[in-house]
């Protein structure tokens, strides 16, 4: 990012982030000089008539009818300057442009997932264009969550049946970071995305692309599916537990379930926990409500199992050269996850 | 029964002459109980039923500020260890979900459990009826009651939480708090249950003040303190109710699925925060506005001079009181409620921000021309006056709609309502006990180290949340267990001014404890005040309260009739006089900044309803 932030706001990098900083600071300088003669008028008066005997007395005031009027009318005014003021920013910045692109936004513990009008879809990358208009029409799955990018100044709740929209218009290329402001549950405060503002035309060459991803060898696009699916958020890859079971230690060993089976954690346990994930729950992760990847492509998936691989050392330059290979032998979609590996679940 | 003696005597001799039928009786701290011969459990049984049992304002009030003295301690360490969780990104030593729930005990039991019947129920219970020159509430045995219910309400939400605790953030949303799998239930049982103990006190102090008043206390007449209870009781009785159907909505939603909030089964999730907000808005009242109360005395007897604007602080509390109704969605700007509900809602905001304002510009103007004395409940109500006025200010930031979309749900939040909650609520009660503590135990507490923890908790309480309100305009979401590595700095700094903040609270606890034992012995009406509770009672007050009604001739704070020896009494008597002196009461010398050093004549310098 090229903008600097100040001392109390980031960034401007959105259209509209001038106008609600604009209001923000007159408030706040406003209040400063409210600050200084409040509290001048405090410690002037107290040290002034500071009390030097026991029998010192007070001098009788009588109240000035205009001065308690003065100061009911001049904050009232000022108040309904800053609420006017306010309500501008609000309608300016709450109104979408007729023009702009609009982005479905699902958000669900703990992601956030994008579709584009072509289909993309994509899980904590928001791909957007610079200078022009972006609406982006959210809703949820299961509870309350909020959408917030502190350097646009947009924020708005998520609810599940409801459609709720926010638009914005990025200045400059660059990664913006997205927040979950609305309390969600354990992993709330890592359910991150990014904003990543691109010129128009990698931007269309990245909608054509589906996600990216092709040219990377197996392993690598696991990689990035990670953090860019937020397996991070859940998952770790140095054996500590999260919500999820860790991606580090249990490669071929055989895993016991909530519901008293087992199976041996491989290829195609691992595509189905991706694909179907409530259909075997490892022990200990029974209350875990890890949200369907319905949508990842069949060498997406050989990518992650591949990644997951790697981690436990079960990878090496040769399973590279038969990667081809390999990302076929990977289910074509989850209907096709064999039964057989895994015992009959009780349910 | 085991022996019940009559009053024992007093550890130090009566020296003073009393008209006859006017002795004191016995303070209510040493009702007849158990006689010398009642040794061992026995004897603490006696006095834990004569405790239980009472109906008695004044032990009822004492009883509160133990039962929440408790809760605040317990959700202060609970808060201390969400801020020490937060000093890195990460975990620190909690997990995520421990981290949920612990932020969640936080607010839930300062919030129900400690700052809603803070003031009112503590302090008020005590001094309400004093200040009226009325023997006890209008109905003593309700007034037990609710402090049983509130006691029934707190052991569920203790249960709540030993039973797996719960991690919906004290708000409740749904659909969260309908599918997270840990103790909702019995916690909106706990609010529901604690609710009857508002609505109940609330009761209870309105037909209180419009019927017990002493005669010749008018309503022109009534200290700000009892204007402010007033205007709480009123909020209570009003909004309490809609907090307990919510939650008993909720529980059957989770019990038996009937589909109010949950989106699942055809509910709407932003319907349930109209209804949280419709009390938890008038809630913020409950809660500041026996501050207010608090601070108009403390203005007023410390400055020796009458409050200003009088008519204008009583009404205000009123007006906020009823316009506290009408500004709830403010909380919901950006959750999905119509905008042109959100502007109307904005613009009432501010217009309740106008009678705070007048309030605020009131207290700093009784300074003017008085007599201040730097005491330690002046420096707590001085220190109200400045963080109060930030949070109110603050208030302004987000009632302005578009500046609170970048501000809502962030740590700016947190640090208004930490400003208005903390250290305008907190504050105002600690500087409520240093100037009651006598009047309510009969002992000073040490003034030197009142003062200190005064400084302290100032400057820890402003390092804690101050480094807030930047970290929140920076971007910092509220509710994070772990956050982005640009925010470390300021998170430091806070968790190490919540360790200031706490050195001083732990300060005024030993102040406290120290004082019951080893304080020495308090006045009658050792800060020079003018209402009856210092004028015409001992200290710790007789068992009746007052031994005749007393008769009002003057205002709250006309200081300058204590110094007339004519009427100074308040009776109408006119310069009374016992065994040739005259009455102790109007004593030019109580309240100098030297009274701390002076040794206190026992039992002659108390002020009594003896003298009528």
């Amino acid at each position: 990012m090229e903008q600097k932030g100040s001392f109390w706001l980031p960034p401007q990098s959105s259209t509209t982030a001038h106008e609600i900083d604009a209001l923000f600071y007159f408030i706040l300088w406003a209040s400063v000089v409210v600050m200084v003669g409040v509290t001048f008028f405090m410690v002037y008066y107290a040290w002034k008539y500071r009390r030097r005997s026991h029998a010192d007395r007070p001098v009788e005031v009588h109240p000035s009818k205009a001065l308690e009027l003065s100061w009911v009318v001049v904050p009232s005014l000022l108040v309904l300057v800053v609420f006017f003021w306010g309500f501008k920013t609000f309608v300016s910045a709450g109104i979408p442009p007729d023009n702009a692109y609009e982005i479905r936004v699902v958000a669900k513990q703990w992601l956030w997932e994008f579709e584009y009008p072509n289909g993309t879809h994509s899980v904590g990358d928001l791909y957007v264009p610079v200078g022009e208009p972006v609406e982006l029409v959210m809703t949820s799955t299961d509870v309350l969550h909020s959408f917030f990018v502190p350097d646009f100044r947009v924020k708005h709740d998520v609810v599940p049946n409801r459609y709720s929209t926010v638009w914005f218009e990025v200045k400059e290329a660059g990664e913006y970071q997205v927040f979950c402001t609305e309390y969600c549950g354990t992993s709330h405060s890592e359910m991150y995305a990014k904003v990543i503002a691109v010129d128009r035309g990698t931007f269309n060459q990245w909608l054509q692309s589906g996600g990216g991803g092709e040219d990377l060898p197996l392993p690598r696009l696991g990689e990035q599916l990670y953090t860019q699916q937020a397996c991070v958020t859940c998952h770790s890859i140095d054996g500590s537990v999260k919500v999820g079971p860790s991606w580090l230690g249990h490669w071929g060993q055989t895993r016991p379930f909530a519901d008293g089976g087992s199976a041996v954690m491989d290829a195609n346990y691992v595509a189905e926990s991706i694909t179907m994930p409530q259909a075997h729950i490892v022990e200990g992760f029974a209350n875990a409500a890890m949200p369907a990847y319905p949508n990842l492509t069949e060498r997406q998936l050989a990518g992650i199992v591949a990644y997951i691989r790697e981690l436990n050392g079960d990878w090496s330059a040769a399973d590279s050269v038969a990667a081809a290979s390999d990302s076929t032998a990977a289910p074509a979609d989850s209907a096709a996850v064999p039964a057989a590996a895994e015992p009959v679940p009780a349910e | 029964m085991s022996t019940v003696a009559t009053a024992p005597a007093r550890t130090e001799p009566v020296q003073r002459a009393y008209p006859p039928g006017h002795e004191p009786v016995h303070n209510y701290l040493h009702e007849p109980g158990p006689g010398p011969d009642v040794h061992g459990f026995q004897r603490f049984w006696e006095i834990f039923k004569s405790w239980a049992t009472t109906v008695d304002h004044k032990r009822i009030g004492v009883m509160y500020l133990f039962t929440i003295s408790i809760f605040f301690a317990v959700a202060g360490i609970a808060a201390l260890g969400v801020r020490a969780e937060l000093l890195a990104p990460g975990s620190q030593f909690l997990t995520a979900d421990q981290y949920n729930k612990l932020f969640t005990f936080h607010g839930v039991v300062m919030v129900f459990l400690f700052i809603i019947p803070s003031i009112p129920a503590s302090l008020g219970n005590f001094i309400l009826p004093i200040q009226l020159g009325a023997k006890d509430v209008a109905f003593p045995k309700l007034n037990l009651m609710s402090y049983y219910l509130f006691l029934t309400g707190a052991s569920i939400a203790l249960y709540a939480i030993f039973s797996g605790g719960i991690d919906t953030g004290w708000t409740f949303y749904t659909p969260y708090s309908d599918t997270t799998n840990t103790a909702v239930l019995p916690m909106t049982m706990a609010v529901f249950v604690a609710g009857f103990a508002t609505i109940l006190t609330g009761i209870n102090f309105i037909v209180t003040i419009h019927k017990m008043r002493a005669p010749g206390l008018t309503w022109n007449r009534l200290p700000l303190f009892i204007w402010a209870l007033y205007a709480v009781s009123i909020v209570q009785i009003l909004a309490t109710p809609v907090i307990g159907i919510t939650m008993v909505l909720l529980a059957l939603e989770r019990f038996i699925g009937i589909g109010i909030f949950d989106p699942a089964l055809g509910g709407d999730p932003v319907l349930f925060q109209h209804f949280f907000w419709f009390y938890s808005h008038p809630a913020v009242y409950i809660m500041i506005l026996p501050a207010f109360g608090v601070i108009s005395e403390l203005m007023g007897t410390f400055s020796r001079q009458k409050v200003f604007g009088y008519r204008a602080i009583a009404l205000s509390s009123v007006a906020i009181a009823m316009l506290g109704f009408m500004v709830w969605g403010h909380h919901m700007f950006v959750s999905g409620q119509s905008p042109l509900s959100s502007i109307v809602f904005s613009v009432i905001t501010f217009l309740i921000g106008v009678p705070s304002g007048i309030k605020i510009l009131n207290w700093v103007a009784t300074m003017y021309k008085g007599s201040v004395w730097l005491a330690t409940p002046m420096l707590f109500a001085l220190a109200f006056l400045f963080l109060f006025t930030i949070g109110g200010l603050t208030g302004i930031m987000v009632g302005a709609i578009g500046v609170d979309i970048h501000l809502h749900d962030t740590y700016f939040v947190v640090a208004h309502f930490h400003y208005v909650m903390m250290g305008g609520t907190v504050f105002a009660m600690v500087g409520a006990l240093f100037y009651w503590w006598p009047k309510m135990f009969g002992r000073m507490m040490s003034e030197t180290w009142g003062r200190i923890s005064a400084v302290v908790m100032f400057f820890g309480f402003n390092m804690t949340f101050f480094t807030q309100f930047i970290l929140g305009s920076q971007g910092m979401p509220r509710r994070y267990f772990t956050y982005l590595p640009q925010y470390q700095d300021l998170h430091v700094v806070s968790t190490i001014g919540s360790w200031f903040l706490a050195l001083g609270l732990l300060m005024v606890l030993g102040n406290m404890i120290w004082s019951l034992f080893r304080g020495k012995p308090a006045p009658g009406n050792p800060w020079g005040a003018a209402t009856l509770e210092w004028t015409h009672t001992t200290s710790p007050p007789d068992h009746h309260n007052f031994h005749r009604t007393p008769l009002v001739t003057h205002g709250p704070y006309d200081y300058d009739v204590l110094f007339s020896g004519d009427g100074a009494g308040g009776d109408g008597a006119g310069g009374v006089r016992i065994a040739g002196q005259p009455a102790p009461i109007p004593d030019p010398e109580v309240g100098g900044p030297q009274e701390m050093e002076k040794s206190v004549d026992q039992g002659t310098s108390q002020p009594d309803s003896a003298l009528d």
